[in-house]
């Protein structure tokens, strides 16, 4: 229980340190007593780059900076260089384990202001291809949060699972991480015969994945005292730093934009948004381990519920001189990680005046991490930023 | 509990140790891509235009069109391949998409190890692959699936009960957002523009229609055709012929965006768009014998180069076939005045009824000026010489056309026999058809040529614009007899044709004599081809002309005859289409400028 005196629990936590007008603790590194760490840029703790640079004073956190521009490839500014077209394959890109809401945020943003819209097996098509992502990222880091904690095992089953997902992205979309699959004005093809089968025989792989990972990671009493109390998240901070998605889920926030403003067709789908309250890195594996059948689970209504026939693509103008009409608008969508949205400003050109992303690591793995830290043990340090699932690319565009 | 569960649930991970591996023992060779997988690029050679659309479109730059040995550029095929570089492809499959004839797919094979790093940027089609034939793989998704519009924006017209009395012109021209939205239609290959006789430069001003600058559009006409207004509505655009967008929809209505252009600026700006002036620094005089496309173009570049230029025209007015043989309902005056008053607005003199020849001779040219063109063109007209055809009541196309454009009133029959399938015969059909709705109120005329409909020579929107009309069209049919009765005509006996050309292609018709037919009629039209008149070439002038075995004339690139200081152009060296004549008066102004500085000889000959 030792252990746990040290977690990040407020009512735990005792100052031990002397604290100047801003809310920082007075430093004096010459004193001895305190060590500078970087962890990273290269670290288990989240895909891409990203460092923090840590004082500790023993194995405790008592001041965190985080550092990023290590993997800015200047996104933001190459699509001002592209047409609208030609934003897709590199708009995909900002995030790479999830790729699909870039293609569906930037797909319908071009839509909105050209006013044109995606029939409706499209919309439908774009939901299935939404909601695999989900799951395939889901899958991911579910069993990643054991990973980060020293539990392997999990990650090696759930990659196997999201490797059939890949699978039936492969079939579906013609690639298996890059999909390349919805554009302006529709999507790039069908399903295909006997797709919706073979897709609710992996779903069942994924019931069965979620109770093997229930049994082993979270009734597991290793990985319960590494997780419970680690990392909290305070809920009075949800909104003073914009926290959303499982995050806001974990501490008690009913948020979940596919609920509160539904797009594409989810409201033509039945389910509850996953809720819980502790708001620590346990409770945010648990809510992803959720979230990853009730995503199966709408996988499976999608499949049910999409029509048979059906157009998949409104005709759109020449992609070589798509102009589109002077106008801005900001397309959001639920990502496995929250909401996520882009911005586009278009002058009337074929080319985009100015795109912008807004991905919820931004403010999880800047601002809120840094925060959270303080106090927290050094060996947590991978595990706290797994569960805020931070996606450095997202951050660095 | 819950602590005693917490300790031995993970054990239940051991489970798997009785259970088969998921994993595939030897995944190169049991796991092909799925049908869809977007993997390594084919490109049917054979099928592939060069339009490099998948070039343009390719958002990381990895195609670059290169020549390529074997493929040699035509007309409607830039002679380019894509070459893909796999160092920077992403495999977006965009390019596939976009193909404009399709022959860009994407084969399923996905894994290709290599020593040398060079291998891996490679024209598809041409650098053999084991994948090249393979089925599966990224193909264009489904024949709706476009990266662009397939149709034209359809351009308004009269309506048949409209026109069918009326000589209004019968093409109304885009608005704005019809021709902008055609203009987006242009993928930008420049196949138009190789295959132009003008070269005029198609996508530069398409782009300028898309921009909306209008004024830069028209100056970029200007640079190689003074005749934008005519073209805008009577070219033959065999640019439209080949136009990248045609293999699987319709083509760029080019035409109709160069007279959207021509159209939109007034009269009174020319000078202001063009901002050009004659700057008549040079002393060399030209004569043009024949206001009509090849002269006016000549004169017009001539006079912009300094020279002083003066036309002789044998017919009251400018403009040569474009006033005297096309119909005003496809061409109106006003258009081509607005033409014509440029060019004379630059200084070009006209003297107007004199014929050559006749009024004037080329010697008196010759001594006078420094240099003469001669485009007189295709006036005289030919005959079927069936029995019958010297009867009075049996007339020549040509003849019509350009008395009735003078004003004059031509003989139109109650029933009337039009033999010919090309537009000059389409041109005549549409004329008398008018003139008959106005005198009788009816239209009763029957057009018919050797060909069948599908080899007909006059372009397919004349031929359902005039059946639109009420003309009767009889393609297929051989003129053998016409009837005659008392002094008038009764109609005109025909054979069934079976073919037209020979093995050989030389033209050669067959008949069937047991299928014959009979077309009433009190007046036979004969609209089957044009001939050249060059009486005005003096017999001693002739010997020092060359000249084919056929008996064409000779020239060389520029249109210089043997006779360095004669230069031959227009429809009697090539063509006949106004563009043509267009073209040859560009080249032969160059040409003339050349050889007025002494850098131009004969000896260079036309490699015909």
């Amino acid at each position: 229980m030792k252990m746990n005196s040290r977690q990040n629990n407020p009512s735990d936590r005792t100052p031990k340190h002397e604290y100047g007008p801003d809310g920082k603790p007075q430093i004096d590194l010459s004193s001895g007593k305190y060590t500078k760490v970087w962890q990273g840029p290269n670290h288990p703790g989240v895909t891409g780059n990203m460092s923090l640079e840590l004082t500790l004073c023993g194995d405790e956190i008592v001041d965190a900076k985080t550092h990023v521009g290590y993997l800015h490839r200047g996104f933001e500014k190459l699509f001002e260089r592209r047409l609208y077209m030609q934003v897709m394959p590199t708009c995909l890109r900002m995030c790479v384990p999830e790729s699909d809401t870039n293609e569906y945020c930037f797909a319908e943003a071009v839509e909105e202001l050209s006013g044109i819209e995606a029939p409706e097996k499209a919309r439908w098509l774009r939901m299935l291809v939404l909601e695999m992502s989900r799951l395939q990222m889901l899958l991911r880091v579910v069993p990643g949060q054991g990973g980060a904690f020293g539990l392997g095992i999990g990650v090696q089953w759930g990659m196997y699972v999201r490797e059939l997902v890949l699978d039936l992205f492969e079939e579906l979309t013609g690639g298996r991480v890059y999909h390349m699959y919805m554009l302006p004005g529709g999507v790039r093809g069908d399903l295909p015969e006997g797709f919706r089968e073979r897709a609710l025989k992996v779903m069942e792989e994924v019931y069965r994945f979620a109770e093997r990972i229930d049994n082993v990671m979270f009734n597991n009493s290793v990985f319960k005292k590494r997780a419970i109390h680690t990392g909290y998240i305070d809920p009075a901070w949800i909104d003073r730093f914009g926290i959303v998605g499982p995050n806001a889920r974990a501490a008690g926030y009913r948020r979940d934009v596919r609920k509160d403003h539904p797009y594409l067709l989810y409201d033509q789908l039945e389910w509850e948004v996953p809720v819980l309250e502790h708001s620590d890195v346990y409770t945010r594996a648990r809510i992803r381990w959720m979230d990853m059948q009730v995503t199966a689970d709408l996988i499976g209504q999608i499949l049910e519920k999409m029509p048979e026939k059906g157009s998949f693509k409104t005709p759109t103008p020449n992609a070589l001189n798509w102009r589109i009409p002077l106008g801005e608008t900001y397309v959001k969508a639920e990502a496995s990680r929250g909401e996520y949205g882009y911005y586009v400003v278009s002058d009337g050109s074929p080319y985009p005046r100015r795109i912008t992303l807004r991905g919820p690591s931004y403010t999880h793995a800047i601002a809120l991490l840094e925060k959270m830290l303080i106090g927290a043990d050094v060996a947590d340090v991978g595990g706290i930023m797994v569960s805020l699932q931070t996606c450095p690319p997202e951050i660095e565009r | 509990m819950s602590k005693l569960k917490d300790i031995l649930s993970p054990f239940t991970a051991w489970g798997n140790v009785i259970k088969d591996p998921v994993t595939i023992k030897d995944p190169i060779n049991d796991r092909p891509g799925a049908a869809r997988y977007r993997g390594f690029h084919q490109n049917d050679i054979e099928e592939c235009i060069g339009c490099g659309a998948c070039e343009s479109i390719c958002e990381t730059g990895a195609i670059k069109m290169v020549p390529v040995e074997g493929v040699e550029a035509k007309e409607g095929d830039s002679g380019l391949r894509p070459e893909v570089d796999y160092g920077r492809c992403c495999w977006c499959a965009l390019c596939v998409d976009i193909c404009s004839t399709g022959s860009l797919t994407l084969s399923n094979e996905y894994i290709w190890v290599d020593e040398d790093p060079e291998v891996f940027t490679f024209v598809p089609g041409i650098d053999k692959k084991s994948w090249d034939n393979r089925q599966e793989g990224w193909k264009r998704p489904g024949p709706d699936y476009e990266l662009n519009i397939k149709e034209r924006v359809q351009m308004p017209e009269l309506k048949p009960e409209e026109r069918e009395d009326s000589f209004v012109e019968i093409v109304k021209g885009y608005s704005r957002e019809q021709a902008i939205a055609e203009a987006d239609r242009c993928i930008d290959c420049g196949l138009c523009q190789a295959t132009c006789p003008a070269h005029m430069d198609i996508p530069d001003y398409i782009r300028a229609v898309r921009e909306q600058d209008l004024e830069e559009g028209f100056r970029i006409m200007y640079k190689t055709n003074p005749l934008p207004e005519v073209c805008g509505r009577i070219c033959t655009h065999k640019c439209e012929d080949v136009c990248a967008m045609g293999h699987r929809g319709d083509p760029i209505a080019i035409r109709w965006l160069k007279r959207y252009i021509a159209d939109s600026i007034s009269e009174k700006d020319y000078a202001n768009a063009l901002q050009q002036e004659n700057p008549k620094n040079k002393d060399k005089k030209i004569a043009i014998v024949g206001a009509g496309p090849t002269g006016l173009s000549a004169a017009y570049y001539l006079a912009l180069m300094g020279y002083s230029v003066k036309i002789f025209e044998a017919q009251p007015n400018a403009g040569g076939m474009m006033r005297y043989g096309i119909p005003e309902y496809r061409l109106p005056y006003e258009a081509l005045d607005q033409d014509i008053n440029h060019i004379l607005s630059l200084g070009v003199e006209i003297q107007y009824n004199t014929r050559v020849g006749a009024d004037v001779t080329l010697e008196q040219l010759h001594d006078q000026y420094d240099s003469v063109l001669v485009g007189t063109g295709l006036h005289t007209s030919r005959s079927t010489r069936i029995p019958g055809t010297d009867h009075k009541e049996v007339y020549q196309a040509i003849d019509l056309l350009r008395e009735y454009s003078k004003g004059h009133q031509i003989p139109v029959a109650e029933k009337i026999v039009v033999i010919g399938g090309g537009n000059v015969a389409m041109d005549i059909t549409r004329t008398l058809a008018r003139l008959q709705n106005q005198k009788y109120g009816t239209v009763n005329i029957i057009t018919t040529s050797l060909e069948t409909e599908e080899i007909m020579p006059a372009d397919q929107e004349e031929i359902d614009e005039a059946r639109e009309e009420k003309v009767t069209l009889k393609p297929g049919w051989g003129p053998q007899k016409i009837e005659t009765d008392n002094d008038h005509i009764k109609g005109l006996h025909v054979q069934r044709c079976l073919s037209v050309f020979d093995e050989k292609g030389r033209f050669n018709p067959k008949f069937d004599e047991d299928s014959t037919d009979f077309f009433e009629g009190d007046m036979v039209v004969e609209a089957i081809g044009q001939g050249m008149d060059i009486s005005y070439i003096s017999k001693k002038m002739r010997e020092n002309l060359d000249f084919t075995q056929r008996g064409r004339l000779v020239v060389n690139n520029f249109f210089q005859s043997k006779q360095e200081w004669l230069f031959i152009g227009g429809d009697i060296i090539q063509g006949p289409d106004v563009i043509h004549g267009i073209a040859n008066g560009h080249k032969a102004a160059r040409g003339i400028d050349k050889y007025l500085r002494g850098e131009l000889e004969y000896n260079e000959r036309r490699n015909a």
